[in-house]
């Protein structure tokens, strides 16, 4: 009962925290609720049993993006956000409130929450649960799926994430900043 | 009752989605579309982990005494999922200082008009 | 940041401490929660701490930015190697049953060196990324 209790409260949360990220204008306040929107989406994932999920989250979303994005924002030197011109907002607002609508449709098929009869929790997952101690020795089970039954997918993903760490060397791994760019550009159409 | 009980959670997840979806379509900040995109992001993973789990059930590392674990397997995609976005993310701040080395800005208006002046 | 005193002492005291829950959570993946993807991000937070509290030039002195690029291909090369390693062993591409003298025992070698390889290379990735942002704002 009591983890009901907390799910619903950080589901809340969640949701007035993104509410007020959407309203604010300032970026900095923006990047610093967005930490806050990872670490209670991390609570959430050790109120749902996801222990793993949730180590990565704090991890990662409460501290590299939010160092990064911080990161950003001290090179794009625009704290403010500056309200779209000619934009109105009721066309996106229209939009999201159709596919939303659509989409509450949908989940009216879904199976409850916690429903352990449930057709996903039927077909792969009983397998793994009862037979990856035995075929592998090694008592958690996510780490099992992720490096044995599964080991192409975590093949590429690391691939995935070696090929967006070359990306961003390619994008802005040297160190010109603004100043010399320009100096180089002035001095090639010197040259022409 | 139960019915709103058991559906709580992907009307949240749906509701996040739908925020981060906005931000993203009507907000012409860069920097401010890439943290909707996250908000959408972290709702898919809100979204896979509230199918994983199991009523009673508890985090599936294997121990004498627990015969209910939730699902594995959710929790694997999203681990690196994870791990995947924020790599991602990380390439789109880099196209965004690139933008703004390039362009001055990086409102998404000011870009356009700057692209059609030229 | 160089000059605040409490920084400074505060995070001499915590980085070993980070560093070495990075390896238990690396190592001890198999039997906790854990594995190379939150082991890597947990080290590379540890260094990025460091260079935010005493400064990008002391912490790429450490890790130079060569070796990190070679860490990152090396982590995939770990892991694809290990794949190789089974087809040799007379195995299907990453099935690890044949590394060992027993079944369990080959997955157990296989899936510590897979997580080893994923491990290097989140690691040395976020660093990379960290850097590559950090070293931009410098002229």
């Amino acid at each position: 009962m009591i983890d009901i209790f907390i799910n619903i409260t950080l589901l809340a949360f969640l949701a007035i925290t993104a509410v007020a990220m959407v309203r604010m204008s300032n970026l900095f306040a923006i990047i610093m609720l967005f930490g806050i929107f990872s670490f209670l989406s991390a609570g959430l994932f050790v109120v749902m049993d996801a222990a793993d999920v949730a180590f990565t989250e704090a991890a990662v979303g409460a501290g590299i993006s939010t160092v990064l994005m911080l990161a950003t924002l001290a090179l794009t030197k625009d704290h403010k956000e500056k309200k779209p011109l000619g934009h109105r907002p009721w066309l996106p607002l229209a939009v999201v409130i159709i596919t939303g609508a659509a989409l509450v449709y949908g989940t009216i098929d879904i199976p409850a929450f916690g429903d352990a009869k449930a057709p996903p929790q039927l077909h792969v997952a009983p397998y793994y649960i009862e037979k990856s101690m035995p075929e592998t020795g090694v008592p958690n089970m996510v780490t099992a799926v992720l490096a044995s039954y599964r080991g192409f997918d975590t093949l590429g993903e690391t691939a995935v994430i070696f090929t967006a760490g070359v990306a961003v060397l390619l994008l802005i791994g040297g160190r010109r900043s603004k100043q010399s760019d320009k100096k180089q550009d002035e001095g090639k159409d010197d040259e022409a | 009752m139960d019915f709103i009980l058991g559906h709580y959670n992907y009307w949240i997840v749906i509701f996040l989605m739908m925020v981060g979806f906005y931000t993203v379509i009507s907000r012409g900040n860069l920097v401010k579309k890439i943290v909707g995109l996250n908000i959408f992001q972290v709702s898919v993973f809100l979204l896979y982990i509230s199918l994983s789990t199991v009523d009673g059930g508890t985090t599936p590392i294997v121990k004498e005494g627990f015969d209910l674990y939730s699902n594995p397997l959710p929790h694997v995609l999203i681990l690196t999922a994870i791990v995947v976005g924020v790599a991602t993310t990380a390439l789109g701040l880099a196209l965004v200082v690139r933008i703004k080395e390039a362009y001055g800005t990086i409102e998404e208006d000011e870009i356009h008009e700057q692209d059609h002046s030229l | 940041m160089k000059h605040n005193l409490i920084l400074r002492v505060a995070s001499k005291f915590l980085i070993p401490l980070i560093i070495l829950f990075g390896l238990y959570v690396q190592f001890h993946g198999d039997y906790g929660p854990g594995g190379g993807f939150q082991a890597g991000v947990i080290f590379s937070s540890a260094i990025i701490l460091y260079a935010l509290v005493f400064g990008l030039d002391v912490a790429e002195k450490i890790i130079p930015a060569n070796v990190l690029r070679t860490l990152a291909g090396l982590g995939v090369v770990i892991y694809a190697s290990v794949g190789v390693a089974a087809l040799f062993l007379g195995g299907n591409y990453l099935e690890y049953g044949v590394l060992g003298s027993t079944q369990v025992a080959g997955q157990h070698l296989g899936i510590l060196l897979v997580e080893l390889g994923v491990g290097i290379t989140v690691a040395s990735v976020m660093l990379i990324i960290f850097f590559a942002f950090a070293g931009r704002g410098r002229s």
